[in-house]
């Protein structure tokens, strides 16, 4: 199996469910690691790895989609439920711009009544006052809700919020994107189709997204498959992807609970990720839930980007996971593997080489 | 894979040993995955798909010190707050509590006590002998036996012989560090030299005692100097046959003194297991130590000829000290199932291989 699935890829084409299926589950892992260290080299030859200054803001944590691998949302009444202030918004971009950040990934929740004019407003403003930031926000999620709220319809939603500023989408939300794990694990969220029907809709208006995945909490092997081959399709029709990033459940205060996927796991996910995902560019790794150590690794097993500096994250840090990383140690890391690290745009623009 | 790598592999296909200059190009190749290759291949000629634990408990005795090493944040001097000397109804409570949760093992090391006299570790071993004497008892570095040798005017041999009689089982494996003079001159002046750690540990062995022999790596010391630390380890174990396994210790740099210290990377962490499981031909296990590399490389690290991934390691104190951030309890439940993840068989063993369980 390891020399026929060698060899479709030594020619080009792409492999099939099944054969992915058997990377995943039967394989070892420095092989897969292997098939996916050639892809990477092919495809990023320069060696380069890259990275981008950003600051996640989550301007609210009020949901009601209340999932239940989440340990970041609030409900309406907790002492701790919050909404940030547009001025307490700007500050915190003021100082990722004084880091010469150049990407803002504003999340919050399904918030009960923050309605289109609340975040057409924030995005003019945040156009204005910061030029340089690419506002690369929300999530297909938070797009449908607030089209909801709203009254509109996903596509006009979508089409305003662009038009008050909002760049590029990153790809969260999408968990795993088989509507039998969401059930479980997401009963309140958009299913799968809704996920990909803003993404098209967000790649049909010019804008660029990432796509992710959450593995590591109920899902089986084959729907891992499903995810990547959902995303290779979307992909097929629309070229909007700019990345693809899976990272792994973090179990700590969250309803689900249990443990996280091993290093083992997430090393084979993504390398499996770089293999099927031949019609994306970039494959992310997440020092972010791996920790820097794995999260080097990572790059010899198809990653050839590291995110983002993450000036601010709250999400993953709710869930027990809490990695700080300097732009300094990001540099010396991608060093330390053999690879020449690079800042880059949301659109993956080289800015600086070190 | 690089032509240079492919000379190498070659002579690990024909079971040859590799040379200081194989090992050093190795470490300068950015070929990790091939590296891992080569070392998963070596390891399983050796031991198959078997991973070994063993449930062990360390009970360090004492953090006084008569040493300041610059790489270590679990020292204290005399009279500094945060000092602590078990005493032997302490040391025979965690003996108890060990035997108890099933450990086979007792591993136990401390610094150099400025007071202490040599027979309170004899007496320490036998209180630990007393619980049961069924508890293995692998303790004390080669530094400590210099230094009981010292502190009792009796030979390094005399002090083996009455330690051994008193219960002591085997011995771990530190002080080691980086054996070469120049980086001890640099992260640990008063301890012992290299010569002395190897001729201390070749005497044990002698004695009929096996050791492990430890590598603290990511400090100051570069890529030569692991190299020749582990040439000095593979020549006496040619000599004496008397060391289980190698055990390359990741530098944790919180809370420590070496200036300019980063750490170990993943990359490196990965790199140096596979390398030390290729070069030292004559070991037959290569242990992850997950305390200091983290479980998620630990694990990883048994697709890099790691087949050794410690114990579940009650209450550990040295590393965590110095910043560690792995749990200090793992659950038996816990390495198993990351065993398993790995592909590889699980099996309990005690101190010295024997096989107690597979699962």
């Amino acid at each position: 199996m390891l020399t026929d699935i060698q060899k479709k890829l030594n020619s080009g084409q792409p492999i099939d469910r099944a054969e992915a299926l058997w990377l995943l589950e039967k394989a070892d892992l420095l092989a897969v690691g292997k098939l996916a260290d050639a892809i990477r080299q092919a495809r990023h030859p320069e060696g380069r790895v890259t990275f981008v200054v950003d600051r996640n803001v989550n301007y609210s944590n009020l949901c009601e989609s209340k999932c239940k691998f989440c340990a970041f949302y609030r409900n309406e009444g907790d002492a701790d439920a919050y909404l940030l202030e547009y001025d307490e918004i700007f500050a915190k971009v003021q100082e990722l711009v004084d880091h010469d950040g150049t990407q803002l990934l504003m999340q919050g929740g399904l918030h009960p009544t923050l309605k289109i004019d609340w975040f057409e407003e924030l995005f003019r403003q945040l156009r204005q006052r910061f030029p340089q930031v690419q506002i690369h926000s929300l999530s297909p999620a938070e797009v449908t809700h607030i089209a909801r709220l709203s009254g509109l319809s996903m596509p006009e939603c979508l089409g305003r919020l662009h038009q008050a500023g909002l760049a590029s989408v990153p790809g969260g939300g999408a968990e795993v994107l088989v509507d039998e794990v969401r059930q479980e694990i997401s009963p309140n969220k958009i299913g799968w189709k809704q996920w990909a029907a803003v993404m098209e809709e967000a790649h049909g208006l010019g804008m660029r997204t990432t796509a992710t995945m959450m593995f590591g909490s109920r899902e089986k092997p084959a729907d891992i498959v499903e995810h990547l081959f959902r995303i290779r399709e979307i992909q097929q029709r629309t070229g909007g992807f700019t990345a693809f990033i899976p990272w792994t459940f973090q179990p700590d205060n969250t309803e689900l609970g249990g443990e996280t996927a091993s290093g083992i796991e997430y090393l084979k996910v993504l390398a499996l990720s770089r293999i099927v995902l031949d019609n994306v560019d970039n494959i992310q790794g997440s020092w972010v839930t791996q920790g820097s150590r794995l999260g080097q690794v990572a790059l010899f097993f198809g990653a050839n980007d590291l995110g983002g500096t993450m000036l601010e994250e709250n999400v993953v840090a709710a869930a027990g996971v809490s990695f700080r990383i300097s732009q300094d140690e990001l540099v010396e890391m991608i060093r330390g593997a053999g690879f020449t690290p690079a800042r880059r745009t949301t659109e993956y623009r080289i800015l600086q080489e070190y | 894979m690089e032509k240079e790598l492919q000379v190498i592999a070659e002579k690990i296909e024909r079971g040859e040993r590799i040379s200081d200059a194989d090992a050093l190009t190795l470490f300068r190749s950015h070929d990790l995955l091939s590296i891992g290759e080569l070392a998963a291949q070596v390891n399983r000629r050796k031991n198959g798909e078997r991973v070994f634990f063993n449930l062990n408990r360390h009970i360090n005795y004492t953090n006084l010190c008569v040493n300041q090493c610059k790489f270590c944040a679990f020292s204290k001097v005399e009279g500094e707050s945060g000092g602590y000397t078990l005493a032997l109804d302490q040391i025979r409570d965690k003996a108890r509590e060990a035997l108890k949760a099933g450990a086979t093992e007792i591993h136990s090391v401390g610094g150099l006590h400025p007071e202490l006299p040599f027979e309170f570790y004899l007496d320490m071993l036998k209180s630990i002998k007393d619980v049961s004497p069924e508890l293995h008892i692998k303790a004390f570095t080669a530094v400590e036996i210099d230094y009981f040798s010292r502190i009792s005017g009796k030979t390094v041999a005399e002090v083996i012989r009455e330690l051994k009689a008193a219960g002591l089982g085997s011995m771990p494996g530190g002080g080691a560090e980086i054996l070469g003079q120049e980086v001890r001159d640099k992260i640990c002046p008063e301890k012992i030299s290299g010569r002395r750690w190897l001729e201390v540990t070749e005497e044990v062995h002698n004695h009929g005692l096996k050791t492990n022999a430890t590598m603290l790596f990511g400090h100051v010391e570069d890529y030569a100097d692991r190299v020749e630390h582990m040439h000095l380890l593979r020549e006496l174990q040619d000599r004496t046959g008397g060391f289980q396994a190698f055990i390359p210790l990741a530098f944790q740099p919180d809370n420590t003194r070496v200036p300019g210290a980063k750490g170990v990377s993943g990359v490196d962490a990965l790199k140096t297991l596979a390398i030390a499981r290729i070069y030292l031909d004559n070991f037959q296990h290569i242990k992850a130590y997950w305390i200091m590399l983290g479980l998620k490389i630990a694990q990883v690290a048994l697709c890099f000829g790691v087949n050794d991934l410690d114990g579940t390691v009650i209450e550990e104190q040295i590393g965590h000290d110095a910043g560690a951030d792995s749990p200090q309890i793992l659950s038996m439940e816990r390495l198993i199932a990351m065993i398993r993840k790995a592909g590889k068989i699980p099996v309990e063993r005690d101190t010295l291989y024997n096989e107690r369980k597979a699962y």
